[in-house]
Protein backbone atom coordinates (compact mmCIF):
# COMPACT_ATOMS: atom_id res chain seq x y z
CA UNK A 1 0.00 0.00 0.00
CA UNK A 2 1.25 3.81 -0.66
CA UNK A 3 1.43 6.25 2.20
CA UNK A 4 -2.33 7.18 1.70
CA UNK A 5 -3.19 6.95 5.32
CA UNK A 6 -0.29 9.63 6.00
CA UNK A 7 -2.02 12.31 8.04
CA UNK A 8 -3.40 15.55 5.28
CA UNK A 9 -0.64 18.47 5.99
CA UNK A 10 -2.29 21.27 7.33
CA UNK A 11 -1.33 23.51 4.14
CA UNK A 12 -2.61 26.89 4.01
CA UNK A 13 -4.57 27.70 1.09
CA UNK A 14 -2.72 30.00 -1.19
CA UNK A 15 -4.98 31.27 -3.80
CA UNK A 16 -2.14 32.72 -5.75
CA UNK A 17 -0.69 29.78 -6.75
CA UNK A 18 -2.08 27.26 -9.68
CA UNK A 19 -4.66 24.68 -8.65
CA UNK A 20 -6.22 21.57 -9.96
CA UNK A 21 -8.49 18.48 -8.93
CA UNK A 22 -6.11 16.49 -7.01
CA UNK A 23 -4.78 13.56 -9.06
CA UNK A 24 -5.85 10.81 -7.26
CA UNK A 25 -9.56 12.02 -6.78
CA UNK A 26 -12.84 11.32 -9.56
CA UNK A 27 -15.65 13.45 -9.51
CA UNK A 28 -19.07 12.43 -10.38
CA UNK A 29 -21.41 14.63 -10.97
CA UNK A 30 -25.11 14.63 -9.39
CA UNK A 31 -28.04 17.08 -9.36
CA UNK A 32 -26.59 18.70 -5.95
CA UNK A 33 -23.37 19.48 -7.77
CA UNK A 34 -20.92 16.32 -7.25
CA UNK A 35 -19.18 13.85 -5.55
CA UNK A 36 -15.71 13.43 -4.88
CA UNK A 37 -13.92 10.38 -3.85
CA UNK A 38 -10.09 10.54 -2.89
CA UNK A 39 -8.52 7.08 -3.54
CA UNK A 40 -5.85 7.94 -1.14
CA UNK A 41 -7.27 9.25 1.70
CA UNK A 42 -10.57 7.14 1.16
CA UNK A 43 -12.46 10.34 2.18
CA UNK A 44 -16.27 11.27 0.36
CA UNK A 45 -17.02 14.81 0.29
CA UNK A 46 -19.67 16.76 -1.66
CA UNK A 47 -19.34 19.74 -3.95
CA UNK A 48 -22.49 21.16 -2.99
CA UNK A 49 -23.26 23.19 -5.67
CA UNK A 50 -23.13 22.96 -9.68
CA UNK A 51 -21.05 26.59 -9.81
CA UNK A 52 -18.35 25.15 -7.55
CA UNK A 53 -18.71 21.79 -9.33
CA UNK A 54 -17.51 24.39 -12.41
CA UNK A 55 -14.95 26.16 -10.58
CA UNK A 56 -13.29 23.11 -9.51
CA UNK A 57 -13.29 21.60 -12.86
CA UNK A 58 -12.03 24.70 -14.54
CA UNK A 59 -9.00 25.55 -11.75
CA UNK A 60 -6.40 23.96 -13.99
CA UNK A 61 -7.39 25.80 -16.98
CA UNK A 62 -6.03 29.36 -15.02
CA UNK A 63 -2.63 30.38 -13.88
CA UNK A 64 -3.69 30.93 -10.33
CA UNK A 65 -6.98 29.85 -7.86
CA UNK A 66 -7.80 33.74 -7.89
CA UNK A 67 -7.85 34.05 -11.75
CA UNK A 68 -10.31 31.07 -11.54
CA UNK A 69 -12.45 33.06 -9.24
CA UNK A 70 -12.12 36.39 -10.55
CA UNK A 71 -13.56 34.20 -14.02
CA UNK A 72 -16.07 32.30 -12.68
CA UNK A 73 -17.49 33.51 -9.56
CA UNK A 74 -19.91 36.77 -9.27
CA UNK A 75 -18.13 39.36 -7.47
CA UNK A 76 -20.10 39.12 -3.69
CA UNK A 77 -19.65 35.50 -4.06
CA UNK A 78 -15.85 35.31 -3.87
CA UNK A 79 -15.23 34.87 -0.45
CA UNK A 80 -17.22 32.16 -0.27
CA UNK A 81 -15.86 30.73 -2.89
CA UNK A 82 -12.09 30.99 -1.92
CA UNK A 83 -13.29 29.50 1.73
CA UNK A 84 -14.93 27.04 0.03
CA UNK A 85 -11.41 26.04 -1.99
CA UNK A 86 -9.59 26.51 1.11
CA UNK A 87 -11.38 23.62 2.44
CA UNK A 88 -11.38 21.21 -0.39
CA UNK A 89 -7.56 22.01 0.02
CA UNK A 90 -7.32 20.92 3.42
CA UNK A 91 -9.01 17.51 2.05
CA UNK A 92 -6.76 17.19 -0.88
CA UNK A 93 -9.84 17.53 -3.38
CA UNK A 94 -7.55 20.02 -5.10
CA UNK A 95 -3.97 19.86 -5.10
CA UNK A 96 -1.19 22.81 -6.16
CA UNK A 97 -0.11 21.68 -9.71
CA UNK B 1 -26.42 1.83 5.15
CA UNK B 2 -22.80 1.42 4.89
CA UNK B 3 -21.10 4.42 3.38
CA UNK B 4 -17.43 4.53 6.02
CA UNK B 5 -15.62 6.90 3.94
CA UNK B 6 -15.54 10.15 6.36
CA UNK B 7 -18.56 12.64 5.27
CA UNK B 8 -18.43 16.00 5.25
CA UNK B 9 -21.10 18.83 4.42
CA UNK B 10 -23.74 17.19 5.73
CA UNK B 11 -27.26 19.26 5.55
CA UNK B 12 -27.72 17.24 1.86
CA UNK B 13 -29.67 14.94 3.89
CA UNK B 14 -32.63 15.64 1.89
CA UNK B 15 -31.23 15.47 -1.52
CA UNK B 16 -30.01 11.97 -0.68
CA UNK B 17 -33.32 10.21 0.39
CA UNK B 18 -34.16 10.72 -3.16
CA UNK B 19 -31.58 9.10 -4.79
CA UNK B 20 -28.39 9.20 -6.35
CA UNK B 21 -28.02 8.80 -9.97
CA UNK B 22 -25.57 5.90 -8.91
CA UNK B 23 -24.91 4.50 -5.38
CA UNK B 24 -22.03 6.02 -3.83
CA UNK B 25 -21.00 2.27 -2.60
CA UNK B 26 -22.51 -0.59 -2.54
CA UNK B 27 -21.78 -3.89 -1.23
CA UNK B 28 -21.33 -6.96 -3.71
CA UNK B 29 -21.74 -10.61 -1.79
CA UNK B 30 -19.76 -13.15 -4.20
CA UNK B 31 -20.21 -16.22 -2.59
CA UNK B 32 -22.70 -17.74 -0.53
CA UNK B 33 -19.69 -20.12 0.15
CA UNK B 34 -18.43 -19.88 3.62
CA UNK B 35 -15.82 -22.20 6.02
CA UNK B 36 -17.66 -20.83 9.18
CA UNK B 37 -21.28 -20.73 10.36
CA UNK B 38 -21.56 -17.43 12.71
CA UNK B 39 -24.82 -17.46 13.99
CA UNK B 40 -25.67 -13.66 13.29
CA UNK B 41 -24.77 -14.23 9.32
CA UNK B 42 -26.65 -11.56 7.56
CA UNK B 43 -27.08 -13.88 4.47
CA UNK B 44 -27.27 -16.96 6.31
CA UNK B 45 -24.69 -18.23 3.96
CA UNK B 46 -22.71 -22.00 4.16
CA UNK B 47 -23.43 -23.47 0.29
CA UNK B 48 -22.03 -22.13 -2.66
CA UNK B 49 -24.87 -21.44 -4.59
CA UNK B 50 -24.78 -23.21 -8.42
CA UNK B 51 -26.11 -20.19 -10.06
CA UNK B 52 -23.05 -18.26 -8.46
CA UNK B 53 -22.27 -15.15 -11.19
CA UNK B 54 -19.11 -16.63 -13.65
CA UNK B 55 -15.70 -14.90 -13.50
CA UNK B 56 -16.91 -13.47 -17.07
CA UNK B 57 -20.00 -12.32 -15.12
CA UNK B 58 -18.74 -10.55 -12.27
CA UNK B 59 -16.16 -8.79 -14.66
CA UNK B 60 -18.95 -7.61 -16.42
CA UNK B 61 -20.29 -5.64 -13.31
CA UNK B 62 -17.39 -4.06 -12.70
CA UNK B 63 -17.33 -2.90 -15.92
CA UNK B 64 -20.70 -1.52 -15.42
CA UNK B 65 -19.57 0.04 -11.77
CA UNK B 66 -16.88 1.73 -13.18
CA UNK B 67 -19.22 2.93 -15.94
CA UNK B 68 -21.97 4.14 -13.66
CA UNK B 69 -18.56 5.93 -11.29
CA UNK B 70 -19.36 3.64 -8.47
CA UNK B 71 -16.28 4.68 -6.48
CA UNK B 72 -15.82 1.86 -4.24
CA UNK B 73 -17.48 -1.79 -3.28
CA UNK B 74 -17.71 -3.27 -0.07
CA UNK B 75 -17.24 -7.22 -1.05
CA UNK B 76 -18.23 -9.72 1.08
CA UNK B 77 -19.69 -12.93 1.58
CA UNK B 78 -19.67 -15.74 2.57
CA UNK B 79 -15.95 -15.62 2.92
CA UNK B 80 -15.24 -13.95 -0.65
CA UNK B 81 -11.82 -15.58 -0.09
CA UNK B 82 -13.04 -18.81 -0.68
CA UNK B 83 -13.94 -17.79 -4.43
CA UNK B 84 -11.08 -19.37 -7.19
CA UNK B 85 -11.66 -16.38 -8.88
CA UNK B 86 -11.53 -13.58 -5.70
CA UNK B 87 -7.55 -12.29 -6.55
CA UNK B 88 -8.52 -11.74 -10.58
CA UNK B 89 -12.05 -9.89 -9.86
CA UNK B 90 -10.16 -7.67 -7.54
CA UNK B 91 -7.37 -6.52 -9.99
CA UNK B 92 -9.80 -6.08 -12.21
CA UNK B 93 -11.64 -4.19 -10.04
CA UNK B 94 -8.68 -1.73 -8.88
CA UNK B 95 -7.54 -1.49 -12.54
CA UNK B 96 -11.08 0.30 -13.71
CA UNK B 97 -10.91 2.38 -10.68
CA UNK B 98 -13.49 0.25 -8.56
CA UNK B 99 -11.98 0.60 -5.32
CA UNK B 100 -12.32 -2.30 -2.84
CA UNK B 101 -13.04 -2.79 0.46
CA UNK B 102 -13.33 -6.57 1.58
CA UNK B 103 -14.48 -8.32 4.70
CA UNK B 104 -12.93 -11.61 5.24
CA UNK B 105 -12.58 -14.14 8.44
CA UNK B 106 -8.85 -14.04 7.42
CA UNK B 107 -8.71 -18.25 7.28
CA UNK B 108 -7.68 -17.75 4.05
CA UNK B 109 -5.52 -14.88 4.34
CA UNK B 110 -2.51 -16.60 4.57
CA UNK B 111 1.15 -14.63 4.70
CA UNK B 112 1.71 -15.20 0.78
CA UNK B 113 -1.87 -13.95 0.15
CA UNK B 114 -1.91 -11.04 2.61
CA UNK B 115 2.07 -9.76 0.66
CA UNK B 116 0.00 -10.05 -2.77
CA UNK B 117 -2.78 -7.56 -0.76
CA UNK B 118 0.01 -5.65 0.08
CA UNK B 119 0.98 -4.63 -3.26
CA UNK B 120 -2.20 -3.58 -4.52
CA UNK B 121 -3.08 -0.15 -4.23
CA UNK B 122 -7.04 1.01 -3.72
CA UNK B 123 -7.76 -2.68 -1.82
CA UNK B 124 -9.00 -2.09 2.03
CA UNK B 125 -9.06 -5.11 3.83
CA UNK B 126 -11.60 -5.77 6.97
CA UNK B 127 -11.03 -8.87 9.43
CA UNK B 128 -14.57 -9.81 11.51
CA UNK B 129 -13.56 -10.55 15.18
CA UNK B 130 -16.84 -10.78 17.52
CA UNK B 131 -15.14 -10.54 20.71
CA UNK B 132 -11.64 -9.13 22.08
CA UNK B 133 -11.41 -13.21 23.55
CA UNK B 134 -11.36 -15.91 21.71
CA UNK B 135 -13.97 -17.71 24.30
CA UNK B 136 -16.87 -14.63 23.11
CA UNK B 137 -15.76 -14.23 19.74
CA UNK B 138 -15.44 -17.97 19.08
CA UNK B 139 -19.23 -18.37 20.81
CA UNK B 140 -20.65 -16.40 17.50
CA UNK B 141 -18.59 -17.46 15.07
CA UNK B 142 -16.79 -20.88 15.48
CA UNK B 143 -14.28 -22.84 17.66
CA UNK B 144 -10.75 -22.00 16.58
CA UNK B 145 -11.98 -18.57 14.23
CA UNK B 146 -10.73 -16.28 16.67
CA UNK B 147 -6.90 -17.53 16.16
CA UNK B 148 -7.42 -17.36 12.79
CA UNK B 149 -8.48 -13.75 12.03
CA UNK B 150 -5.27 -13.11 14.76
CA UNK B 151 -3.23 -14.94 12.32
CA UNK B 152 -4.76 -12.99 9.27
CA UNK B 153 -3.68 -9.89 11.01
CA UNK B 154 0.15 -10.92 11.91
CA UNK B 155 0.13 -11.96 8.26
CA UNK B 156 -1.33 -8.21 6.86
CA UNK B 157 1.25 -6.77 9.79
CA UNK B 158 4.45 -8.83 8.37
CA UNK B 159 3.78 -8.24 5.13
CA UNK B 160 3.61 -3.91 6.02
CA UNK B 161 -0.13 -3.81 4.09
CA UNK B 162 -0.68 -0.73 6.15
CA UNK B 163 -3.73 0.36 8.05
CA UNK B 164 -6.12 -2.36 7.84
CA UNK B 165 -9.70 -2.73 9.67
CA UNK B 166 -10.89 -4.82 12.52
CA UNK B 167 -14.41 -5.26 11.86
CA UNK B 168 -17.07 -6.16 14.79
CA UNK B 169 -20.88 -6.24 15.55
CA UNK B 170 -21.35 -5.39 18.10
CA UNK B 171 -23.65 -7.59 20.59
CA UNK B 172 -24.88 -8.00 24.88
CA UNK B 173 -21.46 -10.08 24.67
CA UNK B 174 -19.08 -8.16 23.64
CA UNK B 175 -20.04 -4.59 24.13
CA UNK B 176 -18.31 -4.62 27.25
CA UNK B 177 -15.15 -5.28 25.09
CA UNK B 178 -14.64 -2.00 23.34
CA UNK B 179 -11.96 -0.89 24.76
CA UNK B 180 -9.77 -4.07 24.26
CA UNK B 181 -11.41 -3.87 20.65
CA UNK B 182 -9.31 -0.55 20.43
CA UNK B 183 -6.20 -1.91 22.29
CA UNK B 184 -6.11 -4.61 19.62
CA UNK B 185 -6.48 -2.18 16.71
CA UNK B 186 -4.05 0.30 18.32
CA UNK B 187 -1.24 -2.67 18.20
CA UNK B 188 -1.58 -3.50 15.22
CA UNK B 189 -1.87 0.15 13.57
CA UNK B 190 -5.15 -0.95 12.67
CA UNK B 191 -8.35 0.79 12.40
CA UNK B 192 -11.70 -0.12 14.49
CA UNK B 193 -15.01 -0.54 12.71
CA UNK B 194 -17.92 -1.21 14.43
CA UNK B 195 -21.13 -2.45 13.38
CA UNK B 196 -24.45 -2.88 14.65
CA UNK B 197 -26.11 -6.81 15.26
CA UNK B 198 -29.21 -6.66 12.73
CA UNK B 199 -32.08 -9.29 12.66
CA UNK B 200 -30.99 -10.39 8.83
CA UNK B 201 -30.48 -13.96 8.07
CA UNK B 202 -29.86 -16.07 10.77
CA UNK B 203 -29.37 -13.09 13.22
CA UNK B 204 -33.48 -13.64 13.37
CA UNK B 205 -32.70 -16.47 15.78
CA UNK B 206 -29.63 -15.10 17.51
CA UNK B 207 -30.80 -11.49 18.02
CA UNK B 208 -33.13 -11.55 20.98
CA UNK B 209 -30.68 -13.00 22.47
CA UNK B 210 -27.03 -11.13 21.32
CA UNK B 211 -28.69 -7.12 21.01
CA UNK B 212 -27.16 -4.64 23.12
CA UNK B 213 -29.56 -3.85 26.01
CA UNK B 214 -31.08 -0.22 25.84
CA UNK B 215 -28.30 0.95 29.10
CA UNK B 216 -25.57 -0.89 26.51
CA UNK B 217 -26.38 1.09 23.68
CA UNK B 218 -26.61 4.27 25.24
CA UNK B 219 -22.78 3.46 26.78
CA UNK B 220 -22.06 2.63 23.34
CA UNK B 221 -23.35 5.98 22.05
CA UNK B 222 -20.93 7.92 24.59
CA UNK B 223 -18.23 5.61 23.77
CA UNK B 224 -18.53 6.52 19.68
CA UNK B 225 -19.08 10.03 20.24
CA UNK B 226 -15.28 10.35 22.09
CA UNK B 227 -14.14 8.44 19.52
CA UNK B 228 -14.61 9.69 15.87
CA UNK B 229 -12.08 7.97 14.41
CA UNK B 230 -13.85 4.58 15.16
CA UNK B 231 -15.78 3.66 11.72
CA UNK B 232 -19.64 2.53 11.93
CA UNK B 233 -20.37 2.46 8.29
CA UNK B 234 -23.54 5.05 9.58
CA UNK B 235 -24.73 2.37 11.39
CA UNK B 236 -25.52 3.60 14.97
CA UNK B 237 -27.42 6.42 13.09
CA UNK B 238 -30.43 4.72 15.72
CA UNK B 239 -28.72 6.12 18.36
CA UNK B 240 -28.33 9.82 17.14
CA UNK B 241 -31.92 10.55 19.16
CA UNK B 242 -29.95 10.52 22.50
CA UNK B 243 -28.71 13.58 21.48
CA UNK B 244 -25.94 14.96 19.30
CA UNK B 245 -25.66 13.06 15.90
CA UNK B 246 -22.87 10.97 15.33
CA UNK B 247 -20.44 11.25 12.44
CA UNK B 248 -22.18 10.15 9.39
CA UNK B 249 -25.05 11.21 6.91
CA UNK B 250 -27.49 9.10 9.58
CA UNK B 251 -30.08 7.96 7.62
CA UNK B 252 -31.06 4.85 5.62
CA UNK B 253 -29.23 4.89 2.40
CA UNK B 254 -31.10 1.61 1.12
CA UNK B 255 -31.96 2.11 -2.61
CA UNK B 256 -31.31 5.61 -2.60
CA UNK B 257 -26.83 5.63 -2.05
CA UNK B 258 -26.36 1.89 -1.14
CA UNK B 259 -27.62 -1.64 -2.36
CA UNK B 260 -26.85 -5.33 -2.57
CA UNK B 261 -25.71 -7.33 -4.95
CA UNK B 262 -25.73 -11.06 -4.10
CA UNK B 263 -23.94 -14.00 -5.00
CA UNK B 264 -26.23 -15.08 -8.09
CA UNK B 265 -26.71 -11.26 -9.52
CA UNK B 266 -29.68 -9.97 -7.38
CA UNK B 267 -30.26 -6.84 -5.95
CA UNK B 268 -31.56 -5.86 -3.01
CA UNK B 269 -32.25 -2.59 -1.53
CA UNK B 270 -29.33 -2.96 1.44
CA UNK B 271 -27.13 -5.88 2.77
CA UNK B 272 -29.62 -6.21 5.74
CA UNK B 273 -32.64 -7.13 3.36
CA UNK B 274 -31.90 -10.07 1.58
CA UNK B 275 -35.85 -11.21 1.18
CA UNK B 276 -37.90 -11.31 -2.04
CA UNK B 277 -39.73 -7.93 -0.43
CA UNK B 278 -36.83 -5.80 -0.86
CA UNK B 279 -35.61 -7.68 -4.20
CA UNK B 280 -35.42 -4.89 -7.00
CA UNK B 281 -33.86 -6.81 -9.83
CA UNK B 282 -30.85 -8.98 -11.37
CA UNK B 283 -27.88 -7.37 -12.61
CA UNK B 284 -28.52 -10.55 -15.38
CA UNK B 285 -31.53 -8.93 -16.46
CA UNK B 286 -31.12 -6.73 -19.58
CA UNK B 287 -30.07 -3.15 -18.82
CA UNK B 288 -27.80 -4.74 -16.03
CA UNK B 289 -27.19 -3.32 -12.53
CA UNK B 290 -27.63 0.27 -14.14
CA UNK B 291 -31.36 -0.25 -14.99
CA UNK B 292 -32.07 -1.81 -11.46
CA UNK B 293 -30.82 1.03 -10.10
CA UNK B 294 -32.18 3.55 -11.72
CA UNK B 295 -35.56 2.30 -13.03
CA UNK B 296 -36.62 -0.19 -10.51
CA UNK B 297 -40.02 0.32 -9.01
CA UNK B 298 -38.75 -0.72 -5.19
CA UNK B 299 -35.91 1.54 -5.67
CA UNK B 300 -37.94 4.04 -6.88
CA UNK B 301 -40.52 3.75 -4.09
CA UNK B 302 -38.16 3.81 -1.60
CA UNK B 303 -36.87 7.53 -2.74
CA UNK B 304 -40.21 8.54 -2.50
CA UNK B 305 -41.39 10.74 0.95
CA UNK B 306 -41.77 8.16 3.58
CA UNK B 307 -44.19 8.27 6.72
CA UNK B 308 -42.77 8.95 9.64
CA UNK B 309 -46.13 6.49 10.66
CA UNK B 310 -46.03 6.22 14.34
CA UNK B 311 -42.66 8.79 15.37
CA UNK B 312 -44.20 11.21 13.38
CA UNK B 313 -44.98 12.89 17.50
CA UNK B 314 -41.86 12.19 18.48
CA UNK B 315 -39.58 15.27 18.93
CA UNK B 316 -35.94 12.91 17.63
CA UNK B 317 -37.62 11.67 14.20
CA UNK B 318 -35.06 14.08 12.77
CA UNK B 319 -32.51 12.69 14.28
CA UNK B 320 -33.22 9.05 14.16
CA UNK B 321 -35.75 8.99 11.03
CA UNK B 322 -37.54 6.07 12.58
CA UNK B 323 -34.04 4.03 12.60
CA UNK B 324 -33.08 0.98 9.88
CA UNK B 325 -35.69 -0.60 8.04
CA UNK B 326 -33.84 -3.74 8.39
CA UNK B 327 -34.61 -4.36 11.62
CA UNK B 328 -37.85 -3.39 11.98
CA UNK B 329 -38.86 -5.58 8.76
CA UNK B 330 -36.89 -8.69 10.73
CA UNK B 331 -38.68 -8.28 14.02
CA UNK B 332 -41.82 -7.86 12.37
CA UNK B 333 -42.35 -4.41 13.25
CA UNK B 334 -44.42 -1.99 10.58
CA UNK B 335 -41.82 0.03 8.61
CA UNK B 336 -43.21 2.74 9.44
CA UNK B 337 -43.26 2.81 13.11
CA UNK B 338 -39.87 2.87 15.78
CA UNK B 339 -36.93 0.80 15.11
CA UNK B 340 -36.91 -2.21 17.75
CA UNK B 341 -33.96 -0.73 19.52
CA UNK B 342 -35.50 2.94 19.72
CA UNK B 343 -33.63 4.76 22.08
CA UNK B 344 -36.85 5.61 23.83
CA UNK B 345 -38.07 2.67 24.36
CA UNK B 346 -40.79 2.53 22.00
CA UNK B 347 -39.55 -0.15 20.05
CA UNK B 348 -39.64 -2.81 23.07
CA UNK B 349 -43.54 -1.33 23.45
CA UNK B 350 -44.14 -2.10 19.77
CA UNK B 351 -42.53 -5.30 19.99
CA UNK B 352 -44.68 -6.66 23.05
CA UNK B 353 -47.73 -5.58 21.44
CA UNK B 354 -46.63 -7.60 18.22
CA UNK B 355 -48.37 -9.73 20.12
CA UNK B 356 -48.78 -13.29 19.56
CA UNK B 357 -48.21 -13.07 15.01
CA UNK B 358 -45.95 -14.92 13.70
CA UNK B 359 -42.58 -15.11 14.99
CA UNK B 360 -39.80 -13.83 12.27
CA UNK B 361 -38.34 -16.96 11.45
CA UNK B 362 -34.68 -17.19 10.13
CA UNK B 363 -34.86 -18.15 6.08
CA UNK B 364 -32.82 -21.53 5.73
CA UNK B 365 -31.08 -19.08 3.18
CA UNK B 366 -27.64 -20.58 2.06
CA UNK B 367 -27.27 -22.69 5.73
CA UNK B 368 -25.53 -25.46 5.46
CA UNK B 369 -28.56 -28.39 5.77
CA UNK B 370 -28.42 -32.05 6.27
CA UNK B 371 -29.10 -34.52 3.84
CA UNK B 372 -33.22 -34.07 4.61
CA UNK B 373 -32.49 -30.07 4.19
CA UNK B 374 -32.77 -29.60 8.09
CA UNK B 375 -30.30 -26.58 8.41
CA UNK B 376 -26.88 -28.14 10.32
CA UNK B 377 -26.48 -26.58 14.37
CA UNK B 378 -24.12 -24.15 14.48
CA UNK B 379 -20.52 -25.02 15.14
CA UNK B 380 -20.03 -23.86 18.70
CA UNK B 381 -23.11 -24.46 20.81
CA UNK B 382 -23.94 -20.58 22.26
CA UNK B 383 -24.05 -20.08 25.37
CA UNK B 384 -25.28 -16.83 26.72
CA UNK B 385 -24.14 -15.58 29.70
CA UNK B 386 -26.83 -11.98 30.40
CA UNK B 387 -30.64 -12.70 30.80
CA UNK B 388 -32.58 -11.02 27.39
CA UNK B 389 -33.52 -8.44 29.36
CA UNK B 390 -31.30 -6.24 31.59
Amino acid sequence: MTDERAPVPALAFDPDLAWGVHPQVALRDESFGALAYHYGTRRLLFLKSRPLVELVSSLDQYESATAAIVAVVPPEQRPAYRRALARLAASEVIGVR
Amino acid sequence: MSVDAPIENLPLRQRFTRGLDAPICLTWELTYACNLACVHCLSSSGRRDPLELTPAETLHVVDELADMRVFYVNIGGGEPMLRPDFFDLLSYAVDHKVGVKFSTNGTRLTAERARRLAGMDYVDVQISIDGALASTNDAVRGEGSFAAARTAMDNLAAADFGQFKISVVVTRENVTQLDQFSTIAESYGAQLRLTRLRPSGRGVDAWDALHPTADQQRMLYHWLLERPDVLTGDSFFHLSALGEPLDGLNLCGAGRLVCLIDPVGDVYACPFVIDDEFLAGSVRQEGGFARVWRQSDLFRSLREPQSAGACASCGSYDACQGGCMAAKFFTGLPLDGPDPECVFGHGEDALAARGSGPAPVAAVGHSKVDRRGVPLPVPTPVRFRTPARA
